[in-house]
């Protein structure tokens, strides 16, 4: 289970990687949005992987039963997913906006800012 | 409980809403930024002495005991990070009053601005690492905006370089969190720094602070990393340029200060000759770049990458007076360059345009002296004339360098100190000396500055100025806060209080 996700959480940030340096504009979004993703999956595993055994603490007891996955990765998963969501949305306007102003969606394309 | 360390997050917050709730009235959205990034100035001149008096200030969200909970620590060193950063605003603030158009004012300029202030007060409060991803991403978030606003093709294609670089920044930091928490189990940075010293885990340690120096290291715009920059920072109108080259490349280099010094502390052996080797590439390319450019607000810019260089440099020495050459760096740098990003507008106001290459419509020395000669004060106290601040801040660092004997990384200091020079008479000579070759159409309407674009610019200058005068003064508050940055178990003590025997 853990080599299988790693093996994903590599093959996403590889994927990621690979289309933010397409020269397409509109797969820039696409690799970030993926990179988001690897990183949130990442943070996710950090917390053990175990399945079935939800994190509750059972009558009189001080703490979940021993192989549990620990909660506050997947509660700090939320806050990145929340953050990155806003972030995407922004920049899909940013993009089109740009791709409008400079009428194409080629990267190379975009040199105004170094004249 | 000490509120006051919490008041710098809470002041901009209160007024960007208040500002949000206002966006009928532009009067009234001015009219609270210039007041509540001054009373800004007062709380964080406040927390500063507190800190001074008494020590590092922790104050515990919800009283949840520290290695749970998320506190706030303020230090010597984040406690003089927030007065930089408030002084900015607050310049800022009023130069936007007229230096920003009502068009993008009506779009939520002002609480723009300050959001961005509370995400980079936020930065240099906080003790828990995610929660300095959070506001790194509040002061991204706002910075995405500010520098879109506006619409204008530079502008966006500016932003897109901006925000993808500095997205894939955040990601790295998040992996490094993810990482981090995997391994140690823990968020909070005292904590973090008693188990990091006291794992055998030397392997994942070191990855763990390389993916922390190359995610800070792209917000900081350091050698490699640095190419966003210059692309970007000379787009937007000049106050957002000037509060950006100000404070967010700093946010950067205070998080790779605090993670160096608290939890990874520099090693002889690995960290020292990298981090040297990264400096004095920062440094040379970036006062190089800036030799090749013509753009008033792009040389600015190039040389915001090779000061960076220099504060990398007191860090990766890590010699207790380095470490206090770069914060006191951080002190005079911060002044300097978002008030040399302020002249700039003044001058592109007067001139017509920010090209160096073309005379503009009038000379500004013949329109406006007293301008010109406002912009001598922080070019040359960048390049390290005394007795300005830039020399005394250089000063310490060749001679830190020199106590150790790294001959080679001071010789390229004092190097691109003397270009930092040849750039600063360029830009004095092209854009405030020269003019149109012939005056007969002199009585043109050139625009006024106005005196809200004029004060900010003196008050910054003047600070230059003192900073230079006051500068063995100013340099026992760096030496103070250097020393409590490389005492790491004083930090964790103030936080977590006495170490006890080891917990699982």
């Amino acid at each position: 289970m853990q080599v299988l996700i790693a093996i994903i959480i590599g093959g996403i940030f590889a994927c990621a990687i690979y289309m933010i340096l397409r020269r397409s504009i509109v797969k820039l979004i696409m690799g970030l949005a993926l990179l988001g993703h690897a990183a949130n999956l990442l943070i996710f595993s950090a917390g053990g992987l175990f399945r079935a055994r939800p994190a509750l603490v059972a009558p009189g007891e001080t703490a979940p039963l021993a192989p549990a996955a620990d909660p506050l990765p997947q509660a700090l998963i939320l806050t990145a997913i929340v953050i990155s969501f806003g972030v995407i949305a922004f920049m899909m306007v940013l993009v089109s906006r740009a791709s409008e102003a400079v009428g194409n969606d080629d990267t190379d394309l975009f040199t105004a800012t170094d004249q | 409980m000490s509120t006051l360390a919490v008041l710098p997050v809470l002041l901009p917050l209160a007024a960007a809403a208040a500002s949000t709730l206002l966006y009928r009235s532009l009067r009234a959205q001015r009219v609270i930024g210039v007041v509540a990034t001054s009373s800004l100035v007062a709380v964080s001149l406040m927390l500063f002495l507190r800190v001074w008096d008494e020590g590092i200030v922790v104050v515990r969200m919800g009283d949840w005991p520290s290695p749970i909970g998320i506190s706030f620590v303020v230090d010597l060193f984040g406690a003089i990070m927030v007065v930089l950063a408030s002084i900015t605003g607050a310049a800022t603030a009023l130069y936007s009053v007229r230096g920003i158009d009502k068009e993008r004012q009506s779009f939520l300029y002002f609480p723009l601005l300050h959001v961005l202030l509370m995400g980079v007060c936020g930065a240099f409060l906080t003790g828990d690492i995610f929660n300095l991803y959070v506001w790194f991403e509040v002061l991204l978030m706002s910075s995405f905006v500010l520098l879109a606003l506006g619409n204008e093709r530079k502008q966006l294609e500016g932003a897109i370089k901006y925000v993808t670089l500095n997205l894939m920044s955040s990601a790295l930091f998040l992996t490094a969190i993810g990482i981090l928490y995997g391994t140690f189990g823990t968020l909070d940075m005292a904590d973090l720094s008693r188990r990091l010293a006291s794992t055998e885990r030397t392997g994942v340690v070191t990855t763990l602070s390389m993916l922390f120096l190359v995610a800070f290291g792209i917000k900081a715009a350091i050698f490699p990393l640095f190419f966003w920059l210059p692309a970007s920072y000379h787009t937007p109108p000049f106050a957002v340029s000037a509060i950006f080259a100000g404070l967010l490349t700093k946010v950067g280099v205070y998080a790779i200060i605090r993670v160096f010094t608290l939890m990874f502390p520099i090693d002889p052996g690995f960290t020292r000759p990298l981090l040297l080797f990264l400096a004095a590439m920062t440094m040379l390319t970036g006062v190089l770049g800036a030799a090749a450019q013509h753009e008033f607000r792009r040389v600015l810019s190039f040389h915001i990458v090779s000061q960076i260089g220099y504060m990398l440099l007191g860090l990766a020495l890590a010699t207790p007076l380095a470490l206090a050459g770069s914060v006191f760096y951080i002190m005079h740098h911060i002044v300097v360059k978002a008030n040399l990003f302020f002249i700039a507008g003044l001058a592109d106001r007067i001139r017509g345009t920010s090209d160096l290459r073309s005379p503009g419509r009038v000379s500004v020395y013949a329109r406006a002296p007293l301008i010109a000669l406002v912009f001598f004060i922080p070019a040359m106290s960048l390049a390290g004339i005394p007795p300005l601040s830039g020399f005394f801040a250089k000063l310490v660092l060749v001679r830190a360098g020199l106590e150790i004997g790294e001959w080679a990384v001071v010789t390229v200091a004092l190097l691109v100190s003397i270009l930092t020079l040849y750039s600063m008479t360029k830009i004095w000579a092209e854009a405030f000396w020269k003019g149109p070759d012939r005056n007969e159409d002199e009585p043109e309407s050139v625009e006024r500055v106005p005196p809200t674009m004029v004060l900010p610019v003196a008050v910054l200058a003047l600070i230059t100025v003192v900073v230079g005068f006051l500068a063995g003064p100013l340099f026992g508050v760096a030496t103070r806060a250097a020393d409590q940055l490389l005492d790491r178990e004083a930090y964790a003590e103030a936080v977590l209080g006495p170490e006890r025997g080891s917990r699982p």
